[in-house]
């Protein structure tokens, strides 16, 4: 049996008298594409700060490929090849596309301490974060400055910024989030592309696009999960329905695209 | 090559600079405004190194010309004159001043790094005031300018201007070749959003601290050169309103890049020098002129050719 690249063993996480995260234990296995779906104030996000670093938990561990990770910082943890994106764009607006990825480049390749050679000459920071613009079809905005880009492409450049870092672990905290129904299309078919090439834990309200990528889902209900399984045994589970009722977002019924 | 255009302005002024002695603006008075010019100059481009490449905006940053001019003159006291001594004690003695108040600073962000940098630095003023053995509140003279090995040579008004302008030069070139590196990169991203640099496993608290040292090492050096400029040190070169100026000289120069700070310290001193020549009460108007140049020039002076074309297209 193969180890779980990464588990969480009975997190807890409360604001004030609000459990947001209760109790949460969750294995994600090497390769797997792993959803977490919930209704709006589940914690979904919440969820995601815990696993990168973002937010202290108040008891439970975090373990990353056996590592205990808990209580390292955000970028302790982003050193060990874990990358996030964020539900709210978070890039570097002054930046051009390239910049962007050529940082996170940057990041895995050693030292950043390094004083002397201009950055534009780095041949091989550069190429390597072209190539990862090219992975998300943004290679010809290479030179565009980053907050100048539409929202879909800052999506994408997003995206080309996690995988630049060559992650063992993907966190995507909602990257179809406003994005129009081309767009989503686009990215939805970018992410399929990513299947078995990365590990991937994925936070989308997209039930549609959620179906289609997942390989698990587990069901986030007021910071509480309720389900873990194969998308055939989430859409069957009478309390994901009982969670969901009156949303009609949950393709429960029909079969996915 | 655009970089190469919107850095032309400062191009120019340094050729001038350089030009100046030799076109008439070679008599004492105008040397003695010159060194002042680029002196500031220096501190102004050294604290726009971490206010526009790494978003420290320090209210203190006069104090680092404080230790390096009081370095001058503790070593002056000593009867220690000789550059090769002098000037690596004032660098140190800043650097070592910024690393000490930079680790606890850096801590904080926004206004509370605004607010501690300048305790910091009203510390240094006093400190320097209560200094009975060196003029307290009234200064101390230095008996003669730095040697170099030995020789007089900074005596030479001549020398002594392409010092400054050669000073000028090497921490411009210095911090662009720093803030176009690596290294660079990570503090100007850790400005842009410190949230996406962490995530990407940058702390940014060791890359800030060292600018920051960095900047008060240059800083260091400029006080240096100011009392050998004067031939006299006092507790206001260290004063807060001095730091203003030099935050100020930044801002009105622009946040673009380095050149701003040189544009906006050598305008500052030109506007200072003209405007207090004409009336008494200059500094009323003094004021006025800043306020408008901030409402008017949002890119400040190295951003009037773009807010310039910006509007020819306009119309």
């Amino acid at each position: 049996m193969t180890e779980p690249l990464l588990a969480l063993h009975g997190l807890q996480k409360r604001f004030g008298g609000l459990a947001v995260t209760h109790d949460v234990s969750l294995d994600v296995m090497p390769g797997e594409i792993h959803a977490i779906i919930g209704p709006n104030g589940a914690g979904k996000t919440t969820l995601i700060n815990e696993i990168s670093g973002v937010l202290p938990v108040d008891a439970g561990r975090i373990l990353f490929d056996g590592q205990d990770i808990t209580r390292l910082p955000l970028h302790r943890r982003a050193r060990l090849g874990l990358a996030r994106s964020f539900q709210i764009t978070s890039i570097i607006p002054d930046f051009t596309a390239l910049e962007n990825t050529a940082l996170a480049v940057q990041a895995g390749d050693g030292s950043s301490f390094r004083f002397f050679r201009p950055t534009g000459t780095e041949a091989r920071l550069n190429a390597a974060a072209l190539a990862a613009l090219d992975s998300v079809g943004l290679a010809h905005r290479a030179a565009t400055p980053a907050g100048a880009m539409s929202h879909g492409e800052k999506r994408q450049l997003e995206l080309a910024i996690a995988l630049a870092t060559q992650p063992r672990l993907l966190l995507l905290d909602e990257p179809l989030a406003g994005a129009g129904p081309e767009e989503t299309e686009r990215l939805v078919a970018l992410l399929r592309s990513f299947r078995g090439r990365y590990t991937i834990v994925l936070v989308e309200h997209d039930m549609q696009a959620v179906f289609a990528l997942a390989d698990r889902i587990s069901v986030l209900v007021y910071g509480r999960l309720i389900a873990t399984g194969s998308p055939d045994a989430i859409r069957q589970n009478a309390e994901v329905r009982a969670a969901y009722l009156g949303e009609d977002d949950l393709p429960l019924a029909g079969a996915p695209c | 090559m655009r970089a190469m255009g919107r850095e032309l302005p400062a191009l120019l002024l340094l050729g001038g600079l350089a030009a100046a002695p030799f076109i008439g603006f070679g008599e004492g008075y105008m040397l003695t405004l010159l060194a002042r010019m680029m002196i500031l100059a220096m501190a102004a481009v050294s604290l726009s190194f971490i206010v526009a490449g790494a978003g420290l905006v320090s209210l203190g940053h006069a104090a680092m010309l404080g230790f390096g001019a009081y370095a001058v003159v503790i070593l002056d006291d000593l009867q220690v004159v000789d550059a090769l001594f002098v000037l690596p004690a004032a660098i140190l003695a800043a650097a070592g001043f910024a690393l000490l108040t930079g680790a606890v600073a850096i801590r904080t962000s926004g206004v509370n790094f605004i607010m501690i940098t300048l305790a910091f630095g009203q510390m240094a003023f006093f400190t320097a005031s209560s200094l009975s053995g060196y003029g307290g509140d009234d200064g101390y003279t230095l008996y003669a300018r730095t040697e170099v090995n030995g020789a007089r040579l900074l005596d030479d008004r001549l020398v002594f201007h392409f010092v400054c302008l050669g000073a000028l030069v090497f921490t411009w070139l210095l911090c662009r070749m720093l803030l176009a590196s690596r290294f660079g990169r990570v503090l100007r991203a850790v400005r842009g959003n410190p949230m996406r640099a962490q995530a990407l496993g940058f702390s940014p608290y060791p890359y800030r601290l060292t600018a920051y040292v960095i900047a008060g090492a240059l800083g260091g050096a400029a006080g240096f050169l100011f009392a050998n400029a004067t031939e006299f040190v006092a507790p206001a070169y260290i004063s807060w309103q001095r730091s203003g100026e030099l935050l100020f000289m930044v801002i009105l120069g622009g946040l673009s890049g380095l050149h701003g700070a040189l544009l906006g310290a050598i305008g500052f001193v030109l506007l200072e020098e003209w405007l207090s020549h004409q009336w008494e009460h200059w500094r009323i108007l003094f004021g006025v002129l800043l306020i408008l140049a901030v409402l008017f020039l949002p890119g400040g002076l190295s951003g009037i050719p773009a807010q310039v074309g910006r509007m020819l297209r306009r119309d």
